[in-house]
């Protein structure tokens, strides 16, 4: 391979993108613009922004990959000095898997249901000419196991992909990109679908894997906090743009772009030192951006110039490049964080004559035949908010769809809402019960029906509870928007015209509109960017506070934890672990599951 | 796979789906079909056809030369024209007369029959997709029994027991359709049902039936308008069948079923009073089928491109 002769002393850059320009066909609308950037020998850069940034399109594009619809239009992507947009195809199918190689976001979708995982890794080293013989290649395969920390044991090797848990996959997925050593591999939010303490696991990996190869790796997602221990540079990607690229800790420590400090602000503090704040708005899809800086919406540094001229690309120090008109006022600006409390700390002390408002007692679910939540026991105090935390499977939300009345199987013992044992559907409640407890779904993208206006999704608790009239309903309906901070226009929206930030936005104001006393919310910021999730963490806060709600927070990120609630139940297996007020569950844990939950979660 | 298949993140797809394509999913499934079925040749040929055999089904009788049951030739009098365009039948009536006047007959009744089919067996799949367990196994048991007897059998069946009546070859085909139709409407329920958006409308108390026609049912429309435009297919068929083997319209009415029956003795000395009856209804099931393929095609096609069904 023909390589660029490194000056010595510098490193030499092994993957270089210059001016890229990548457009929707034929509409001509840009996804990415001006994208340059280069990764060097064992690097790690971590590529970060919001849906519809337009990340993963410049991740692909690095194997000369477009998807339908999207056109490379200008620009130069170099790998070792070759040039792989004008690469032949036959020469693509060479390098893609070998010098350079995908990771996906959802590896199950990507491995071989009806291969076995042994064979399909033999598979991409037989295809790319790997080793000598068989035995060579069965060594390199064993190899690779082992450093994903998998068996390679024959047992092992001969299973099918749906035989593996979903950290297992990603790490076969792991090991099959790395399997031919190549020079870039490009990660593409790997760790999304996976729990905490997967995560953790497969982050290690790739740091490990990435520094003893000396691998470039691009590591694409939305989630700051999953790259700050492992990126060396990052580039933050603003609505097809790269609006600052620097070391981590001049990201961190000195950012110089509004929407870099803002995205830090976003991420959940785990200590509680710090506020959440989100970001307002939502980043506009192509073909839906603003002229002038993209970003000047939803900054709080606007001035006129910004809405005329995009800025030029400015260097902060050597390596540290920024677009902003005013950078040096916003980097001289100390401090990214606030300090303000969003929940109410002064109910963090568990005063004796506090309220019970759902009392759980000795409870076991089933799901079918199987037992699925063994001896519950657990309260919710009036206005105050009970997170319950834990990884898929652990129950959690299971144990708020009992206490929602819609898990529709067996359940045992008491769950009690005002002293009152609650029958064990809502449909057999009454009806000032179904009001008062409200439930928020994980998933804004079903929980709204995709053929009503968003006026109709919000009339429906309306029409249930109250008897009003047809004024009277717009008056109330344009008033629960207001809370959600949304406008009454988007009554005669349907839900698919609406950002997920939004829809969820719709979803608990259908919740809010029946006027309730305990609000569930299931995972509700788990479909959504970091940035949204704060914003929506904040109405929580703010609307639980306001309005005196009594909340039960589902979640399995331990860092939202103290943002919102004062105490905190931990779930494992159908159990709850530990139970106690959030500050003293979170500085000294008993339960070892806590602790291990506590240190895996990635922080700032 | 190979090589590690590149895969788009669903956020991502998003913000390249066309702006037209979202807009015309969120008015209505069915109209979205509709407009992408039509983008497609087949359809608009079966439509054309259908709508050419509606024209002389409608117009016919007030074109026709003469009356239907009036004597105007010797019987199996070869054509003639311009007096007897397509000859006489087996008595002697003018053969283009009956054609433009048995049309009607077929057409309604099965178009009756299909509307019938396709509300019962709606019904029925929307209930059992939504109430699974023992309803939704009791109730799908016996579709299956039903199932088991082809539906000319079945018909033949209720027919030979209560007689010849119209309402009652309506009904019985109609209801002999209700179980495939069942099934498809079960199987898009069943996805439905999943989604949240109906354990919302459950958690504020809504009665049953509500959710089924309200949350449900406008989300599943596209696959039952597909089976419509089969079901349709199926009707006529069977309609002309039972009119042919005697079951359906008496003499000396018009039908095209019952022509084919009546006139089949001369099919040698004058072939045209079966050929052209025989000809109509092939015409016509291909018409339809057209349509409901149109469909079919355009809701796959819709399917993969959104993800929504």
């Amino acid at each position: 391979m023909a390589r660029e002769a490194a000056p010595a002393g510098e490193r030499e850059a092994v993957l270089k993108v210059h001016g890229l320009r990548i457009v929707l066909d034929p509409s001509g609308v840009d996804i990415d613009d001006e994208v340059s950037l280069q990764i060097h020998r064992g690097e790690v850069l971590g590529l970060v922004g919001e849906s519809a940034s337009g990340k993963t399109t410049v991740g692909t594009s690095l194997l000369n990959y477009q998807r339908r619809g999207a056109k490379i239009e200008a620009g130069r992507i170099e790998i070792d000095g070759q040039d792989v947009l004008s690469m032949s195809t036959e020469a693509l199918r060479k390098i893609r898997g070998g010098a350079i190689s995908y990771v996906p976001q959802d590896s199950s979708a990507s491995l071989n249901p009806a291969l076995r995982i042994g064979k399909q890794l033999l598979e991409i080293l037989e295809i790319h000419g790997f080793g000598e013989s068989q035995a060579d290649r069965e060594a390199r395969r064993a190899e690779m196991m082992a450093e994903v920390l998998l068996p390679s044991d024959e047992q092992f090797l001969r299973r099918y992909p749906h035989q593996l848990s979903g950290g297992q996959q990603q790490r076969v997925a792991i090991a099959m990109a790395f399997a031919n050593r190549p020079r870039i591999i490009v990660l593409d939010e790997p760790t999304t679908a996976l729990d905490v303490t997967t995560q953790a696991h497969v982050l290690d990996t790739v740091r490990d894997l990435t520094r003893s190869y000396g691998v470039a790796a691009l590591y694409i997602t939305h989630d700051l906090a999953v790259v700050a221990n492992l990126a060396d540079r990052i580039a933050v990607m603003y609505a097809g743009r790269l609006v600052e690229v620097g070391t981590r800790d001049e990201l961190f420590d000195e950012g110089h772009h509004p929407y870099s400090r803002k995205l830090l602000a976003s991420i959940p503090d785990i200590t509680g030192e710090r506020a959440l704040r989100g970001i307002r708005g939502w980043a506009p899809r192509p073909g839906q951006r603003p002229s002038g800086c993209t970003f000047a919406p939803r900054c709080d540094w606007v001035i006129d110039k910004c809405r005329a001229e995009y800025p030029p690309v400015e260097e902060v120090s050597p390596g540290h490049t920024v677009r902003c008109w005013r950078y040096k006022e916003v980097g001289a600006q100390a401090g990214v964080f606030e300090t303000v409390e969003l929940r109410d700390k002064s109910l963090s002390q568990r005063a004796a004559d506090v309220r019970e408002v759902i009392s759980v007692r000795d409870v076991d679910a089933y799901y079918q035949h199987k037992k699925t939540l063994h001896d519950i026991n657990t309260s919710l105090s009036e206005r105050h908010c009970l997170s319950l935390v834990g990884e898929s499977g652990s129950g959690k939300t299971t144990l708020a769809r009992c206490i929602a009345g819609l898990h529709p199987h067996r359940i045992v013992g008491d769950i009690e809402f005002n002293g009152k044992r609650l029958a064990r559907e809502a449909r057999d409640r009454p009806r000032a019960t179904r009001q008062a407890i409200q439930y928020i779904f994980q998933n804004p993208y079903s929980s709204l029906n995709p053929r009503k206006t968003i006026g109709q999704i919000l009339s429906q608790p309306l029409g249930v509870f109250f008897d009003l009239s047809r004024s009277e309903t717009e008056d109330r309906m344009a008033d629960v928007l207001e809370k959600v901070a949304l406008d009454a226009s988007l009554l005669s929206r349907y839900p698919d015209q609406l950002s997920g930030g939004e829809r969820q936005r719709v979803a608990i104001a259908r919740g809010l509109a029946a006027e309730p006393t305990v609000l569930i919310c299931d995972e509700v910021t788990s479909w959504l960017d970091v940035s949204v999730q704060a914003a929506i963490i904040e109405l929580l806060a703010s609307l639980q506070r306001d309005m005196g709600l009594s909340m039960l927070f589902v979640t399995h990120n331990l860092a939202l934890v103290r943002s919102i609630s004062q105490e905190v139940a931990v779930m494992t297996e159908g159990r709850i672990v530990e139970f106690g007020l959030v500050d003293a569950v979170l500085e000294d844990p008993q339960a070892d599951y806590t602790k291990k939950l506590l240190s895996d979660t990635p922080t700032v | 796979m190979s090589t590690p298949e590149i895969r788009v993140g669903d956020s991502d797809l998003a913000e390249l789906e066309p702006a037209v394509v979202q807009s015309e999913r969120r008015r209505s499934e069915w109209l979205m079909t509709l407009s992408e079925a039509w983008r497609m040749g087949r359809t608009k040929i079966g439509v054309g056809i259908f709508l050419v055999i509606i024209a002389i089904a409608v117009v016919g009788p007030w074109v026709a030369p003469y009356s239907p049951t009036e004597l105007v030739a010797p019987p199996f009098s070869a054509p003639d024209i311009p007096k007897l365009w397509l000859g006489s039948d087996y008595i002697g009536r003018d053969v283009l007369t009956r054609v433009l006047y048995g049309g009607r007959t077929v057409i309604l009744l099965a178009l009756a029959a299909t509307v019938i089919g396709l509300g019962v067996g709606v019904t029925l799949g929307l209930i059992t997709g939504y109430a699974r367990r023992w309803i939704d196994e009791t109730i799908m048991r016996l579709l299956d029994v039903v199932l088991a007897f082809p539906q000319i059998v079945l018909t033949l069946l209720f027919v030979s027991i209560l007689g010849p009546r119209l309402w009652l070859i309506v009904l019985i085909v109609g209801i002999s359709h209700a179980p495939r139709i069942a099934r498809v409407a079960r199987a898009a329920t069943l996805e439905v049902a999943q989604r949240d958006f109906v354990r919302a409308a459950e958690a504020f108390g809504i009665a049953r039936w509500k959710i089924l026609f309200n949350e449900i049912m406008p989300s599943i429309t596209s696959p039952l308008l597909v089976e419509f435009g089969l079901r349709l297919t199926y009707s006529i068929g069977l309609i002309a069948a039972l009119s042919f083997l005697g079951f359906g319209m008496q003499p000396p009415s018009a039908d095209w079923g019952l022509m084919i029956n009546e006139n089949r003795i001369g099919i040698v000395i004058q072939p045209w009073p079966v050929f052209v009856p025989v000809l109509l209804i092939g015409i016509l099931t291909i018409a339809t089928n057209l349509i409901a393929d149109g469909l079919g095609r355009a809701l796959i096609g819709i399917e993969r491109d959104t993800g929504v069904g």
